[in-house]
């Protein structure tokens, strides 16, 4: 089986979601790149050094400067006229083409899976984690999200892959990028962070988040994350939601502080190799996925153990 | 201007699902179903837009089983305009929905589709974009803003780094994501006179479209279960504990 694997990128770097993929996608057969953007030279040798990685198909044009679904979509359609598995990784982007490339080419995706068992064969998460669905397509070509923490990363380094430029498609006109708000840190991102230290609602404003949870993460050298409930509540930007619509996380430490643990929350966080939560309600459902846990006053708790580590 | 708005009927989300016995799906029987919540936050941004003028009607859509039915009133009590109920014998997938709703856009020619950005029964979020791929069309995806104009939308998304804001020559799909808007409850009156909103029932069948499922469900099965641990009693033996497991030097 041919697969042809997106290449999740900023422009500059190809991010670790794409490392995954390709795990998932060398199961299939062999494994094929496709890196879509504006003068994306870089990216795209960086993309054939993937270890294992045979052609890296190279779309460059401004018409995919912003990788718009509208615009990348027929190019991937093109390019599946000779793949017979599109896999992408299941971030935002990947989850916004993916599914407009599957009803083009008539073929039901598989969204978010957590393993290969065969050549038509995945499984994936439903009601939020909360069940494991092992599914079999009878579509002859796949198209497959997949999700980043269920897929050891392929070495980045080590392979020989050979670029290829393929011929742009186009802009569709339907779309037109206008502006982003990208959040800059110096912190780990938190789909490929070692330690994550998350806040909850009961930290009651985003001062106090920033005053109680920054310097732990600090001390841990961790990415920060959220729950819904204090993203909704304006302490911190959307892209630090850790759940079930969030970004799913799986780092070999995660912290919750003042996180109840919603069965949404859970579902974004409970492969953590190691968690430790920090409540003062001793009942709430996160110390029953903790392997650590400590009820009592998390404005006392939070800066005597930043101090202490 | 003619806004469409697909619902779905799920298990509502307080609800914690349990497999069933025999690995073959969860088990929905005597439970509360709800309407996806990500719907009702679709359902909420089309009375908003109608609200401030910029929508004329608003058609409420849903596929599945009849009970689906009682989705689309609520949707009618919040105050939506119309609905329509397709019913299927089998279950519809994603594919199969987009197929149906593109075949509805046909007939009723909205200008803008608002979706859910993904059902948190199946969590497969690909209808909207499935069906923008079908039409054509722009899809404004994961929508924290949606901003009406004559010929466009300009949305903006919630992406993994932050927001990103694009514009969609209409028609076009928008699909919402949780802080779009908060949906309001429907008022007993409004229920009353839900009741008496039209609602046109038609099947799969009568659109023409192959619905049968092309993924088979082999088995469902409960994730790993992981074991609570332990309670440690104050800080030092948190810090003791975190040394003693690497975690902390």
């Amino acid at each position: 089986m041919k697969t042809l694997v997106w290449v999740e990128h900023d422009g500059s770097t190809v991010k670790d979601a794409t490392l995954s993929a390709v795990t998932a996608a060398a199961k299939l057969g062999e494994v094929h790149l496709l890196v879509a953007g504006h003068s994306v030279g870089a990216v795209a040798e960086a993309a054939a050094k993937i270890a294992g990685v045979g052609k890296v198909h190279v779309a460059d044009d401004a018409a995919y400067a912003h990788q718009l679904a509208e615009n990348v979509a027929p190019l991937v359609v093109e390019l599946m006229g000779h793949h017979d598995a599109f896999v992408v990784p299941a971030t935002t982007t990947g989850k916004a083409v993916a599914p407009r490339v599957a009803a083009l080419l008539d073929v039901m995706q598989i969204s978010d899976v957590l393993s290969v068992e065969g050549e038509d064969t995945f499984t994936r998460p439903i009601y939020a984690g909360n069940a494991i669905a092992t599914v079999k397509t009878s579509d002859a070509r796949k198209v497959l999200t997949v999700r980043g923490t269920a897929f050891e990363k392929a070495a980045a380094e080590g392979g020989s892959g050979t670029v290829e430029a393929v011929a742009t498609t186009g802009d569709t006109g339907l779309s037109t990028f206008v502006n982003q708000e990208i959040a800059a840190s110096t912190r780990p991102e938190l789909t490929s962070a070692k330690v994550i230290v998350s806040g909850g609602r009961a930290l009651g404003s985003g001062e106090k988040f920033h005053e109680l949870i920054e310097p732990l993460a600090d001390k841990l050298g961790a990415g920060v994350g959220a729950s819904r409930a204090a993203v909704d509540a304006g302490y911190v930007p959307n892209d630090y939601q850790v759940g079930q619509t969030g970004k799913i996380v799986a780092p070999e430490v995660y912290v919750a502080v003042g996180i109840s643990g919603a069965i949404q929350h859970l579902a974004g966080m409970k492969d953590s190799k190691t968690i430790i939560a920090i409540n003062k309600d001793e009942d709430a459902p996160i110390f029953q996925v903790a392997d650590l846990g400590l009820v009592g006053d998390l404005f006392k708790i939070v800066p005597e153990l930043t101090e202490k580590l | 201007m003619k806004v469409l708005v697909p619902v779905k009927r799920v298990l509502d989300y307080n609800v914690k699902p349990r497999v069933k016995a025999d690995g073959s799906g969860v088990d929905l029987a005597n439970v509360k179903m709800s309407m996806n919540p990500f719907d009702e936050i679709a359902v909420e941004e089309a009375i908003r837009l109608k609200e401030k003028g910029a929508v004329t009607e608003i058609v409420v859509v849903s596929i599945g089983e009849p009970k689906a039915q009682d989705t689309l009133r609520t949707a009618l009590a919040m105050g939506a305009d119309r609905a329509i109920l397709v019913t299927s014998d089998t279950k519809v997938e994603p594919l199969g929905v987009a197929k149906l709703l593109a075949k509805i856009v046909e007939e009723e020619q909205p200008q803008l589709v608002i979706l859910g950005k993904q059902a948190i029964d199946d969590d497969n979020n690909q209808t909207g974009q499935m069906l923008a791929g079908l039409l054509g069309w722009g899809q404004g995806t994961f929508a924290s803003k949606v901003e009406l104009a004559a010929d466009s939308v300009t949305v903006t998304r919630e992406v993994d780094g932050g927001l990103e804001t694009d514009t969609f020559r209409l028609p076009a799909i928008v699909t919402t994501d949780l802080r779009l808007n908060e949906p309001r409850y429907a008022s007993l009156p409004n229920i009353m006179k839900a009741k008496s909103k039209p609602l046109a029932t038609k099947t799969a069948a009568d659109f023409g479209i192959d619905v049968t499922p092309r993924l088979t469900v082999v088995s469902v099965a409960e994730p790993a279960k992981r074991m609570a641990g332990v309670k440690v009693a104050d800080v030092d033996e948190l810090v003791n504990r975190l040394k003693s497991m690497g975690i902390a030097k």
